[in-house]
Formats: C-alpha cells, sequence, structure tokens
C-alpha cells in the first residue's frame, strides 16, 4: 500500500484550484477594505446610504463575496471527490469524507426535515432563520451524530482506538498499516507515540464527552436550580446562606479543586461517592416537587405520577451510586442496573460540583426578577403553595436565557473534562478522551504536532459549535 | 406673504415603514400635517397608531429599521429627508428639540446634570462653558426647580420624577429651538405633578415662541395645550382641524367614536354609559382594503367604504379642517349614541368588608451597601372604612400614597402591623394567605394593572383558568372545570377558542378580560380592581369597565376599584375614598367627592385631570412641591406642606397637630381643620359652561 | 463605606477559613495520609509502620486538632523520642529539641510549615512563584484587559455592523479555544522545530529569570486569547445595549457628533458591567495560568500547585488554597467597589 497524501490524486486538479480561489479573495477583499475606506464619508447621507453602494467599492465587494463562495466551493468539490471516487483518489481528506458518509446523511437529513418544519417547531424551529445558528448546529450535531455512530454502532472508526500497532509509532498522516491491504488500512492521521492510531482516538473519544458533557451539565441545572429558585424567590437568611456557600465553591480555583477530588485516593476514601449520593438526589426532588405542586389538587392522579416518579427515578438514582464492595451498596447486586466506574463517576460529580454554583447564581438573579411579576401575585393572591409559583410560574418563563446557558456550560462542560484529561486526572490513561490525548500528545509536540493537533481541533470545533449555537439562539430569542 | 405665515414644519404626504424578516411593515401612509409659528399641533391616537413614528420621522432617527419611503418633512421649507448627517446634527437639538415619555430613562445616569445641560449650547453655539453654564442656570430657574445651583451638581436619580422630566424640559430648551417635540412627555407622571409640567410647558412655549409637535393619547391633554389637532388611527391622519372644530363638530367616525368612549364628566354608568368602540385594533399586516376604521365603523357602507383608499376631504367653511371619510357629509353628527337600555341602578347591600385602624410599617435598609440603620416606611397609617355588597369603592391617590399596600395587606400578601379587616364577619388583617382557607381566598380576589404581566407566558389561558378553579375546588372532575373555564370566558365576552390560546397573542384588553374571568373564577364576593385600565388603549378602557360594572350588576360584587384617574372613578364609582401618604383624607359617596366642600387635596386632584371637553371650565390649582417620603412623613396634617388653605387654619394648627376625620354629611368625612365657615366659600373646581 | 468594607473582610476570612477546613479535611484523609507515609519511608511498608510513622510526625491526632495547630490556635504536636525526651515537633527545627521554641506555630504566628516536596518553607515557595506569576499575569492583563474592551466596544457601537459580525465571530472563537488547545497550537505553529515558524520559544522556562519577546509571547497570549473573548463579549452586549438606550437617543436627538456619542455618553456606562466582569475573570485566569504554567514549564504558582497537588504536600497545599482564596475574595471585593464607584446611582445614595 502506498502512503496517502493530503489531498490525493483528486489534489492535482483541486490545489491549484483552491490557491487561485484564495488569491483572487484576498486581493478583493484588500480592494474592498481600501476602496469603502476612501468611500465611506460620501455614503453617509441617509438617502444615499438606501441607494446602496455602486461603483467600483460595490464591484469589489461583490468580488469578495463571488470569491469567497469559489473557495468554498472547492473545499466541498474535496468533500464530495473523496465519496464519489474510489478509496484512495482523494487523498486523506477524501477517505475522511467518506468514512463520515453516515454522519453526513444524519446531518442532511436534520437539516432538511428542520428546514420544511421550521415554523412548527418553536424557538429550535427559528434556530434555522440565524446563519451563526445553523453553523453552531451543524458542528454540534456533526459530533453528536459521531460519537452515536461509534459508541452504539462502531461505525465511524478504522482501528481499534486502544490497539498499537508496531511500526506506526509517530508516523505521519496517511501512513499505510504494514501488511494490510483493502480499504482502511492507513492511519489516517496518523500514529501517536504508542503506535495508536489517531483518527480513531480522536473518533472515539467524541463518544466519552458526548456522554458526559451534557449529563453532567443537566445534573448541575437540576441543583442549580433547585437551590437558586428558594434563595432568589424567599430571599432573606435562607439567601444569604446559599449565596455564601455557592461562592465558597467559587472562589476555589478549579483546578484545585479537581485535584483534590480527582485522585485515587479520593476515590478510595469514598468522599465522591459520598457527594454522589447527595448530588444525585436532586433530580429526583426536583422532579417530585415539580410534579407533586402540580397534581396536589388531583389526590389520585398525585399519588399515581409521584409514585411512578419515586419509583423510576429512585431506582436509576439507587443503581447509580450502589457499588458492590463499597460501602455505599445499598442495592442488590441482582437489583443493580448498572455500575458507574469510580474514575467517571468522580469526574462527573466533580463536574456538576463545580458548575452547579453559577447556574445557582444564574437562576437566583432570574428568579428575584420574574418574582416581581403580577401572574406571580396573581398566583399568590390565589393561594397557590411557594414550590408550585417557583417551578410552574417563574421557571417556564425563565427558560429563553436558561437554554442559552446550558449549550454555553455544556461546551465548557467539555473544556473542564479536557482539563481533567490535560492533568491525568480520573480517567484512565489510556482513555481515548480529547484531553488525555493532548496531554500525551504534548509531550512530542515540537517533533511530531499531529497527535495533540487533531484532539486539540475536535474539541475546539464541538465547543465553538456550542457557543455559536448558544449565540444564535440567545439572538432568535431576543426577537419579536 | 410674511414669514410668520410660513409654516416651521411641514410634513406632505409622508410614509414611514419598517422593515423586518416578514417583509415591509407599513408605519404611516400618506401623513401630512402644518404646524405654525408659535403654535401646538396636538398629534392623538392610540398606542401603535404611528404617532411616535411621525416624531421619529422628524427626528430623521428611525433605526436601522425604518425608512421614509414616501413625501416630505418640511423645516423651515428645507426637506429633512434629503439632508446628510451633518446638517441633521446641526439641527438636532438647536432648532428641534424632542422630550420623552420616561424622563429618567433619557437622562444619562452617570452624567451630572449641569455637563448634560450644557454641552447642547456648547455643541450648538459653541458657548463656553461658563455662559453655557450661566444659561443652564437660567433654565432651570425657568423650570422652577428649586436650588438650581444644587440641581447642576446632581446626578439624575437623585430627583424625583416630575424633577427630571423639567430637566429635560430644560435641556430641550438649551439652544431654544424653533420646534418641540413631545412624546407623551407626562405619561409616566402623577396628575398633579402632571399639571405643573402642563402649566410649565404651556408658560415656557410662549415665552420663548416655540412650536410645539405634541403628542399624546390623552385627549384631555391636548386639549389643554394645543391649537391644532391631528386623529390618527392605524398609521393614517383621519382627521385635523382646528382643537373647537375636531372637538365640537367632528367630522370623522373613529373621532366621534373615541369621545364617546371616554369619561367625561356628563356620562353615568346607569344612564348614559360609555360607548365602547367595537372590536379590535388591526394590526399592520391585517389592514382592511379601504377605510381603515371601515369594520369598527357604525356608519360602515359596504361597496364604497372597503372600495379602495380614502383621501382627506376638506370640510369646508372651516379653517383646515380635513377628514379622511368618504361619508362624512351624509352622517347626522348630532345624533346621539344608540345605546342599549338602560342599565339598573344596582341596590347596595350589606357591609361586607370593614377596615379598622388598618397600620402597615415596613422596615428596610437603607443605603445599598448594607448596613445602616433600618428604617420605617410608613406605608399605611390607621385607615378605617366599609365596603358593601355590590357596591363600588373607589380608591383615589397619586404613586406612593399607600393604596397598593392597602391592596397587599386586604390580599394577605402582607400582614397588618396593626388594626382589624372583618370580611363577612371574619377577621383576615393578620391572617397571611398561605393560612387563609380556600373559601376565604376565593371570595377576595384581584385584578392586576399591567395587561401584558397578569398573565403567565407560558400557559394557555385555559389551563390558566383551570388552574384557578382547581385551587378554588370548584368542579369535581377536568370536564367539570373545563366547562366552568368556558362559561368564565364566555362572562367576559372572550370567544370559548381562546382556551387554547398563549397569552401573547391576545391584545391588551383580551388579556385583561382573561384576568377578570380567573378573579371571579371562585365566584369573589369582594374584587380589587388595582388600576384595571388604565394601561389600556381609551377605546378598551370603555369595554373593559363596562364588563365590569356588568359582572358586579350580575353577581353583587363588591369591587375596590384602585384608581389615579378621576374621570373613570366619577364615572364608575359609588363611593370615593380620597388617600394621601397613607392616610384616608376624604370619603364620600361620588356626588359628595365632586362637589365642594372638598378637601384641599382633593381639590388640587380634581382641578388636575385634564378634560376633553371645550365646555367644561376649571379652576386651575397647581400644587407646589413633591409629595413627601412615607419614611420621613411631616409632622401634623400629611398635606399641609403643598396645601394652598393652610393659611385659613388659625395657629400653625395644621403642621402640628393631626387633623380628626371629620363627617361633613352623611357618609362624608374629611381629615382638615378648615372650619365649616371656610368650607362654605370653597367653589365647584369643574363647572359646564352654559350650552 | 468601611463598614461596608469591614463586612466584606469579614465575609472574606470566613471563607477562607471554611475553605482551608476543608481543604485540610480532604487532604488528611486516611489514604491521602498513607501515601504520604509511603513517599516518605518507602512504598513497601507495611500497615503498621505507615501508622506509627504519621503518630510520630504529628499527623496522628484528631484532624480539627491538627487544623487547630495549623491556624495557630493549638499548640504544636511534639513527639516523644524512645528515651523519653521530645524527638520531633511542629514547633521545632529539623534536628533536635531546642529549647524555648513556641508552643503555637501555626499560620496566625506567621508560620506556614514546610513543603514536603520541595523541602523548603511554605513561605518561600509561595512567595517565590507568586512573584513568577505576578509577572505572568501582569502581562496577560496589559494584553487582554484593552484589547478585550476595544474589541468589544468597536463592535458594539454599531450592532450588526459588518465590524460587529467580523469581531463577535473572532470573540466567539477565543472563547471556544481552552488554554491547553490554543497552547497546543501555538507551540506546533510558532514552535515546532518540525514544521512550525520558529518565531517563539516552546518553553516559558528560561522566562523566569528574564522575560523576552521570543519566551514569554506564547505563555502571555495563551492566557490573554481565552480571557479576552469573553470580556469582549461581555462589553460587546454592554456596549449594544446602551447604545439603544433612551438616553443615548437623547444625547444623539441633541446633535451630539457619534465620536462624542460614544466617547462621553456611552463609554462609561457601558463599562460597568465589564469592570466586575474583567475582576471575577481573574479566578478564572488563575485557572488558565495553572495550564499555561505546566505547557510551558514556567515555575510559578501554578506549577506549584500542581506539584503540591500532585504529591499531596499539605502544607504547601494549605498555603496555595489560602492565597488564591484571598486573590479572589480581593479581586471581588475590587471588583464590587469599582462597580460602585462607575456607577453613580449606587455611590450617592
Amino acid at each position: 500500500m502506498d502512503p496517502l497524501t493530503w489531498t490525493g490524486a483528486l489534489g492535482t486538479v483541486l490545489n491549484p484550484l483552491l490557491l487561485l480561489c484564495t488569491c483572487a479573495f484576498a486581493i478583493a477583499a484588500l480592494a474592498a477594505t481600501l476602496l469603502g475606506l476612501r468611500a465611506a464619508p460620501a455614503r453617509a447621507g441617509s438617502a444615499a446610504a438606501l441607494a446602496g453602494p455602486g461603483g467600483a467599492p460595490g464591484a469589489a465587494r461583490l468580488a469578495v463575496r463571488l470569491t469567497f463562495w469559489a473557495i468554498v466551493a472547492v473545499l466541498v468539490a474535496y468533500l464530495v471527490g473523496g465519496l464519489v471516487t474510489p478509496y484512495g483518489t482523494g487523498g486523506i481528506l477524501g477517505c475522511l469524507s467518506r468514512r463520515f458518509l453516515p454522519v453526513w446523511i444524519a446531518l442532511a437529513a436534520s437539516f432538511g426535515l428542520s428546514i420544511a418544519f421550521k415554523r412548527r417547531l418553536g424557538l429550535y424551529g427559528k434556530l434555522f432563520d440565524s446563519t451563526i445558528g445553523m453553523i453552531g448546529f451543524a458542528l454540534v450535531m456533526f459530533w453528536v451524530y459521531t460519537a452515536l455512530f461509534t459508541g452504539l454502532f462502531g461505525w465511524i472508526v478504522t482501528q481499534d482506538p486502544l490497539t498499537t500497532l508496531s511500526g506506526l509509532k509517530n508516523k505521519v498522516p496517511g501512513t499505510p498499516i504494514p501488511g494490510a491491504t483493502g480499504p482502511w488500512s492507513h492511519y489516517l492521521l496518523g500514529g501517536d507515540n504508542l503506535a495508536r492510531d489517531v483518527f480513531s482516538r480522536m473518533v472515539a473519544g467524541s463518544w466519552i464527552v458526548v456522554q458526559i458533557a451534557p449529563l453532567a451539565t443537566l445534573f448541575a441545572f437540576m441543583v442549580g436550580i433547585t437551590l437558586g429558585l428558594p434563595a432568589g424567590f424567599y430571599g432573606g437568611r435562607l439567601d444569604t446562606l446559599l449565596s455564601f456557600l455557592a461562592n465558597l465553591i467559587l472562589a476555589f480555583p478549579v483546578i484545585l479543586l479537581f485535584y483534590l477530588l480527582v485522585t485515587p485516593e479520593m476515590v478510595a476514601s469514598g468522599v465522591p461517592a459520598w457527594m454522589a449520593v447527595v448530588l444525585f438526589l436532586f433530580p429526583i426532588l426536583f422532579v417530585v416537587v415539580l410534579l407533586n405542586a402540580r397534581l396536589y389538587t388531583r389526590p389520585l392522579r398525585r399519588t399515581l405520577w409521584v409514585g411512578a416518579a419515586l419509583l423510576g427515578l429512585g431506582w436509576l438514582y439507587l443503581s447509580m451510586i450502589s457499588q458492590a464492595g463499597t460501602p455505599i451498596a445499598f442495592l442488590p447486586e441482582d437489583l443493580d442496573l448498572f455500575d458507574v466506574p469510580g474514575g467517571i463517576l468522580v469526574v462527573f460529580v466533580s463536574v456538576v460540583f463545580v458548575n452547579a454554583p453559577t447556574v445557582f447564581r444564574i437562576v437566583r438573579g432570574l428568579a428575584m426578577d420574574i418574582k416581581t411579576r403580577d401572574y406571580v401575585a396573581a398566583a399568590r393572591t390565589r393561594g397557590e403553595g411557594a414550590w408550585y409559583i417557583m417551578l410552574w410560574e417563574i421557571l417556564p418563563n425563565a427558560r429563553g436565557p436558561l437554554i442559552v446557558d446550558f449549550c454555553l456550560r455544556i461546551g465548557y462542560t467539555t473544556i473542564l473534562l479536557g482539563t481533567l484529561g490535560f492533568f491525568g486526572l480520573g480517567l484512565p490513561p489510556d482513555s481515548p478522551d480529547w484531553g488525555s490525548t493532548i496531554n500525551l500528545g504534548r509531550r512530542l509536540l515540537s517533533i511530531y504536532p499531529h497527535a495533540a493537533l487533531v484532539p486539540a481541533f475536535a474539541l475546539l470545533s464541538l465547543v465553538l459549535g456550542l457557543n455559536l449555537l448558544a449565540d444564535g439562539l440567545r439572538e432568535e430569542s431576543l426577537r419579536d | 406673504m410674511t414669514a410668520t405665515d410660513q409654516p416651521i414644519l411641514e410634513i406632505d404626504d409622508l410614509s414611514i415603514s419598517f422593515f423586518t424578516r416578514d417583509g415591509e411593515i407599513p408605519a404611516v401612509m400618506n401623513f401630512s400635517a402644518r404646524v405654525m409659528p408659535g403654535q401646538a399641533l396636538g398629534l392623538v391616537g392610540e398606542s401603535g397608531c404611528g404617532k411616535s413614528t411621525v416624531a421619529l420621522g422628524v427626528m430623521q432617527d428611525l433605526g436601522t429599521n425604518g425608512r421614509v419611503t414616501g413625501g416630505a418633512i418640511r423645516f423651515r421649507g428645507r426637506d429633512l429627508t434629503q439632508m446628510t448627517p451633518k446638517e441633521l446634527r446641526a439641527i438636532r437639538g438647536s432648532e428641534i428639540a424632542m422630550i420623552y415619555q420616561e424622563p429618567m430613562a433619557s437622562l444619562n445616569p452617570a452624567m451630572r446634570i449641569e455637563q448634560q445641560l450644557i454641552e447642547v449650547p456648547m455643541i450648538h453655539e459653541g458657548l463656553g462653558r461658563a455662559e453655557a453654564r450661566a444659561r443652564a442656570l437660567e433654565l432651570v430657574g425657568d423650570v422652577r426647580l428649586p436650588d438650581p445651583e444644587r440641581i447642576l451638581r446632581a446626578y439624575p436619580h437623585q430627583l424625583s420624577g416630575g424633577q427630571q422630566q423639567r430637566i429635560v424640559i430644560a435641556m430641550a430648551l438649551m439652544s431654544k429651538p424653533a420646534l418641540l417635540i413631545l412624546d407623551e412627555p407626562t405619561t409616566a407622571l402623577d396628575v398633579t405633578v402632571e399639571a405643573a409640567v402642563i402649566d410649565l410647558l404651556r408658560e415656557l412655549g410662549t415665552k420663548y415662541g416655540t412650536s410645539m409637535l405634541f403628542i399624546s393619547h390623552n385627549l384631555g391633554l391636548v386639549l389643554e395645550t394645543c391649537d391644532q389637532i391631528c386623529v390618527m388611527y392605524s398609521g393614517e391622519a383621519v382627521e385635523r382641524g382646528q382643537i373647537a372644530d375636531v372637538f365640537d363638530k367632528m367630522r370623522h367616525p373613529y373621532t366621534q367614536a373615541l369621545f364617546r368612549s371616554i369619561p367625561l364628566p356628563g356620562a353615568n354608568k346607569e344612564s348614559r354609559p360609555l360607548v365602547p368602540i367595537p372590536g379590535n385594533f388591526p394590526l399592520p399586516h391585517e389592514r382592511p382594503p379601504g377605510c381603515n376604521f371601515g369594520p369598527r365603523c357604525d356608519y360602515f357602507a359596504e361597496g364604497r367604504c372597503d372600495a379602495s383608499k380614502i383621501a382627506m376631504d376638506r370640510v369646508p367653511d372651516e379653517a383646515l379642517h380635513e377628514s379622511r371619510c368618504l361619508r362624512w357629509d351624509e352622517i347626522d353628527w348630532d345624533a346621539p349614541p344608540q345605546t342599549a337600555v338602560h342599565k339598573p341602578k344596582t341596590e347596595i347591600g350589606e357591609v361586607v368588608l370593614e377596615v379598622r385602624d388598618l397600620q402597615k410599617y415596613y422596615e428596610v435598609s437603607s443605603g445599598a451597601l448594607g448596613g445602616g440603620a433600618a428604617r420605617v416606611v410608613k406605608a399605611n397609617e390607621s385607615l378605617s372604612f366599609v365596603a358593601h355588597e355590590s357596591e363600588t369603592l373607589a380608591i383615589v391617590g397619586e404613586s406612593g400614597c399607600g393604596k397598593s399596600t392597602l391592596a397587599k395587606v386586604l390580599m394577605g400578601l402582607e400582614v397588618a402591623t396593626r388594626g382589624g379587616v372583618a370580611m363577612a364577619g371574619q377577621e383576615i388583617a393578620d391572617t397571611p394567605i398561605q393560612s387563609r382557607g380556600t373559601k376565604t381566598i376565593a371570595d377576595l380576589q384581584m385584578i392586576f394593572q399591567n395587561p401584558f404581566d397578569t398573565l403567565n407566558p407560558s400557559m394557555t389561558i385555559g389551563r390558566q383558568i383551570i388552574r384557578a378553579l382547581e385551587i378554588f375546588g370548584v368542579g369535581r372532575t377536568g370536564a367539570e372545570r373545563r366547562e366552568r373555564m368556558l362559561e368564565l370566558l364566555d362572562l367576559v365576552k372572550l370567544p370559548r377558542a381562546f382556551a387554547a390560546r398563549k397569552p401573547r397573542q391576545l391584545s391588551g384588553g383580551q388579556k385583561q378580560r382573561v384576568g377578570i374571568a380567573r378573579a371571579f373564577a371562585g365566584d369573589a364576593r369582594i374584587v380589587i380592581a388595582d388600576e384595571p385600565v388604565s394601561a389600556l388603549d381609551v377605546s378598551v378602557q370603555a369595554a373593559v369597565s363596562d364588563l365590569l360594572m356588568d359582572i358586579q350588576r350580575e353577581k353583587k360584587t363588591t369591587l375596590l376599584f384602585i384608581s389615579h384617574d378621576l374621570s373613570i372613578v366619577r364615572y364608575l364609582a359609588d363611593r370615593v375614598l380620597v388617600m394621601y401618604l397613607g392616610h384616608v383624607v376624604e370619603i364620600g359617596t361620588t356626588e359628595q367627592i365632586f362637589a365642594p366642600p372638598y378637601h384641599p387635596y382633593t381639590e388640587a386632584l380634581l382641578s388636575a385631570v385634564p378634560i376633553a371637553d371645550t365646555s367644561i371650565k376649571k379652576k386651575h390649582i397647581v400644587l407646589e412641591g413633591e409629595v413627601p417620603s412615607a419614611m420621613d412623613p411631616p409632622p401634623g396634617c400629611p398635606f399641609q406642606t403643598r396645601c394652598r388653605w393652610k393659611s385659613k387654619v388659625p395657629g400653625n394648627r395644621c403642621e402640628t397637630e393631626l387633623p380628626p376625620l371629620r363627617t361633613l354629611a352623611t357618609g362624608h368625612q374629611s381629615l382638615c381643620w378648615l372650619d365649616e365657615a371656610e368650607r362654605a366659600v370653597m367653589e365647584p373646581v369643574i363647572q359646564t359652561a352654559a350650552p | 463605606m468601611l463598614r461596608f468594607i469591614a463586612g466584606r473582610l469579614a465575609t472574606m476570612l470566613l471563607t477562607a477559613l471554611c475553605l482551608t477546613l476543608v481543604v485540610f479535611f480532604l487532604t488528611n484523609l486516611a489514604p491521602s495520609l498513607e501515601r504520604v507515609a509511603k513517599t516518605q519511608i518507602g512504598a513497601r511498608v507495611s500497615d503498621a509502620e505507615v501508622e506509627s510513622w504519621l503518630n510520630r510526625n504529628g499527623y496522628g491526632g484528631p484532624m480539627l486538632a491538627r487544623y487547630g495547630e495549623w491556624l495557630g490556635v493549638m499548640p504544636g504536636w511534639t513527639s516523644a523520642a524512645e528515651d523519653g525526651g521530645l524527638a520531633a515537633g511542629r514547633c521545632l527545627g529539623d534536628t533536635a529539641a531546642e529549647a524555648g521554641a513556641p508552643r503555637y506555630c501555626g499560620v496566625l504566628q506567621g508560620d506556614w510549615g514546610t513543603s514536603t516536596v520541595f523541602r523548603d518553607e511554605v513561605a518561600t515557595i509561595i512567595a517565590r512563584s507568586l512573584a513568577l506569576t505576578g509577572k505572568l499575569m501582569l502581562w496577560v492583563l496589559v494584553v487582554m484587559v484593552p484589547g478585550a474592551l476595544v474589541i468589544g466596544v468597536l463592535s458594539g457601537m454599531r450592532e450588526g455592523s459588518r465590524t460587529d459580525r467580523g469581531l463577535s465571530t473572532l470573540s466567539i472563537l477565543s472563547t471556544a479555544t481552552p488554554e491547553y488547545v490554543s497552547g497546543v497550537v501555538f507551540i506546533a505553529v510558532f514552535a515546532s522545530s518540525a514544521v512550525g515558524l520558529r518565531w517563539f520559544n516552546g518553553s516559558a522556562t528560561s522566562a523566569m529569570e528574564q522575560a523576552t519577546f521570543t519566551n514569554f509571547t506564547l505563555p502571555v497570549m495563551t492566557i490573554a486569547l481565552y480571557g479576552m473573548g469573553y470580556i469582549a463579549r461581555m462589553t460587546r452586549a454592554s456596549m449594544a445595549e446602551v447604545m439603544t438606550s433612551q438616553y443615548i437617543r437623547t444625547a444623539r436627538l441633541k446633535g451630539v457628533s457619534f465620536r462624542a456619542l460614544v466617547l462621553r455618553h456611552a463609554l462609561r456606562n457601558a463599562l460597568i458591567a465589564p469592570f466586575t466582569v474583567i475582576m471575577l475573570q481573574i479566578p478564572w485566569i488563575l485557572n488558565g495560568v495553572v495550564i499555561v504554567e505546566t505547557l510551558f514549564n514556567y515555575k510559578g504558582f501554578g506549577w506549584t500547585l500542581v506539584q503540591a497537588a500532585s504529591n499531596n504536600d499539605i502544607e504547601l497545599l494549605l498555603g496555595v488554597s489560602v492565597v488564591s482564596v484571598i486573590v479572589v475574595l480581593l479581586t471581588q471585593l475590587i471588583s464590587d467597589l469599582g462597580y460602585v464607584y462607575l456607577n453613580p446611582r449606587i455611590r450617592i445614595s
């Protein structure tokens, strides 16, 4: 097998084209800027501004737009070329594009459906009116689909992310696997210093992030909301106490906290497990109070719903926290649905612990604002309980900012997970998660940068996607 | 033609549109108007009619989405729409100045008053700092603010709302502009403060010879301030002319409907009820073909009024009187309104609510930085009154008089410091809402002021009413409650289909109806209505207040109607209670309150209310100074700091002793030291001139 | 005002106490102590030996009492030697029992203890590393704050314009790039010997003695970049909100030019919010400092933290947490004071 180049045979046509377009774009952009500067004073009048710029500046701007789209078209051509030509013709880029085929299909389907029904989908539908939001959504969904296809069906990966193949240590992208033939017998993005496939590790790492980050953020929100609502609603002593506690956690440098919580000794001491016992109680508390507040006027239905919630969530809760062989083994082994490895649990707990106070502060502020509204007063004057008001009158109306913050916070949690990996905390050392991979790769960074750069860009694009998504949501929710 | 015949401002066939994602939304269409030197033009209309857009169009400040799509705005002959930003900057502030609704928002919170004032002549006339400051001092004196030196050094938040608005006026006049645009300049102010500001504006307008474009929804204010009037409806001018012509000989159905829907002194809920305008204000994208007012007009003629756009038509023999109505010369304008049969007067029943010596003090910690001694806000001081079955008791007073606190204590959201409240014999003053029984809560309900805030935006209308039914224990099954909810929608005259809607799909008046339905979910016996119509447009106000009256007749409800608007109070109330600084200063039947002898504060309030009737003569009383703080009330009579009758009471008594609540006639009490002889010389504030 | 500051200082003290107690608790859990003992006397020792070592070295007492010793409100521990005399003690020197050693020797007495990893006084180590980190932080702030404010104000003053969209995208990009990503990319691009440009040094070790453009740019830029986007976005939001406010419209309709509008009317109001953000950002910068110092091998405060934490160096960790908590709380205090100063609505009332 021959080593793959970046663009393969397609590159002979497309590379010069790309170069051409890029040069044209640069020239046009420069011209537009220069002409725009000179023309600025002239087009100040409101009437003149309406007429639209004409002449040389207008032409330059048109050129900028055209060349920009030409570049995009060439880039798309690399990907499409990889899909339609035989394996290897499209080079590394083409192979990657082909490998991600299920993801492309899923993305196209979700975009098609969403845009077709966007007027009926509320805030989510409005997202497709904003370019920024759509780009963000595309980036996020790319990783979500990649993770799902990898984690559930084992599709995207080309090699086993944990296997080392001799002779491929620190090899550059496109190196063929010695002795292997047929498609996918290359280390597409090279090998790391233990001779594992960088591409497969990056893809496998996404599954870890997509499993932990949204769930941990969700838990942080549950905790933050359950505590933030009463703090903002009641105010007074309760607020002072809870705010003090939140500030206490916030005053801790995050990394110090991680170093204290996420060590093998700490796992051995059982502290994180006990913290999990407390923190994971909040979602149950939240759901039960939520249902009870709404349904207490209809006792039969209330008993039914609350009972079901208690049973279902309680079982999940007990399965999650109880672990045979530790002090926290509440559930007989036969009933234990699943075991969360100690390392993952402690990572999860500390991420929730770090995020919850910030959510608490946001929710508290929103509650303080919304509780002055007349509809809250109306609820009070008809004798509603405090929890009904908090959960059914205040919370639904705070959802806009909370959804936006949720997106941002998943991104932040992803960064935190990376930080943990970067310091080698929590997850096992050979785990393919992005933080750990960056940490391993950085040792030889100045000689073989690809091992660290690949997961770095993966993480960057996911977090960027989440931030853009949040920005799009914020903008659209502020409109009309 | 002399220079004075040239209009200062001439708006000619102006059209303005906003361009949004959903396309072009025309806000103003074919609008023409003229302001002559030294004169004032009033621009009236309901919210959303485009009157503020006209003002911003004149200032050429329509934002990124707004655009003038046709016509011209000529200021002293020069077209403002064709000017460069530089030319516009030179005119703004120096020749055209603008005053807004919210004085607090229009002053920069981080700059001292002085900086904000002197900047105007420094930019436009190149004045030095000292000269500019001297002029600022002079103007601050002109707007009758005490201690100008101190005011100049102050930050905006250190001034009261009335003072801030005076500063905004001073700022507008700094460079002696030829045209002043006022966009609802007094809407955010209390009535007595409003009266003082309007008085000041009139005086300064004359002094500086400034022309004015006065935008308001209040016909009474326009009558008091303007020479010409232009009535707008849904983006168009529908009628314009001299004030007297339009008020007395209106020639457009909308103008007529507007006047019939506002509570003028002759109106009466039994014999001469208000006539609400049917239907809803059309949104810009659902305007009908032909006449915009057509669908709501009594004189609508199919095939004619909806055929094509209607142009302004000149009414002959009158100066500048125009109407955008095809049928203006066919309609009998003097015919009385076709109202429904006279409604029976309700029988006032037993006492259902008794308030005795109610007192409410709050403790607040002063200073934003925490610490500092706690101070006491004396919100309510020994209030005593009773309310009867199927009676409307109006509680009148300006902001800070303690009327909202009273409502909170009655509702159980606050607990009284002292005193008692008995509802149907049951003591509730010390019972917070959590400890009240379902029956007590359902019997005493509340309607809130702000329609945009009274409903939970994320729950459907039906769900919200059903929730109230569940809480009050009405109905046993879901189906029963649903049926009851639909009946409640019928009660407030809303279509049953609204049950599935979210609040944002409803107009302000419709939301307020839902609020009423919710309050009556548990068949409330007493309903506290906290300014239920003050945030609504005039035409909707009439409909909502009539609805309240109808429900009251049917259910024999006691209505505690909290309001600052004496016109509507006179129309609705059976008895009136006037509050000032936490005290009841006067209480009596509506006739007793609106006729002499008055309490001095009631007298001032009555004089301050603008009335849109040219035949009414009002006595001119302007209250000086500010309402004292409830944290630091004056000794003696609460009103003594602003009372014009104080000198008539011998021996400085007003300043030292709290007057007793004297009974003047059966059911009429007044908190005043004035003796009978002095009271006898009081003249009526409002007099109807002989027709 | 004084009352306010006093109140805040009291809260700060309370917070520091609570936090050190937590740190003390977490670092003195049985498995951690066992590890300390094993690193000191060798990994293959029996449990009994560990036990006796811990007892001899003052780790045997109840946790609260030992916290009191560290704080200096309880007498320091001593342990008897085999001959009955004093063998070792918290307040004694390394060598032998000295007469006249003080009974109390904790933080309150100015004694921060000894680091088990560096075998040096904690106070000395922290002072040295703080000075190094101070240098780094100074340059980070010098680069980050003006840059972020200018970007924020430029994009916020004309919301929706091309400048705004361009700068906003850059800001979002920078907030999405954590230090360990940007650091890695920077080193690969600017310092890699294989493919990079070799403009800068990939290590900042030499910057500890003498910081130069070559060895200090990358660490400073790495930290600054992440915070910059966030502050710029805050400034932009605040500026955009101020620019649509009624008083700006009033000023514009007074004939104030756009320049004066931005500089005189809008800027001060628009900076109130970002100021608080900048100050609250400092704890996050601390985070970045840890990553960057590790990545660039710069032996400052963050590096010390990592060393102390990964070796369970109890007294050094306690010292580090006290210092970082104080830094965080001080910045909060400054942020509150600055907020009050910038906002006359609160200042004069």
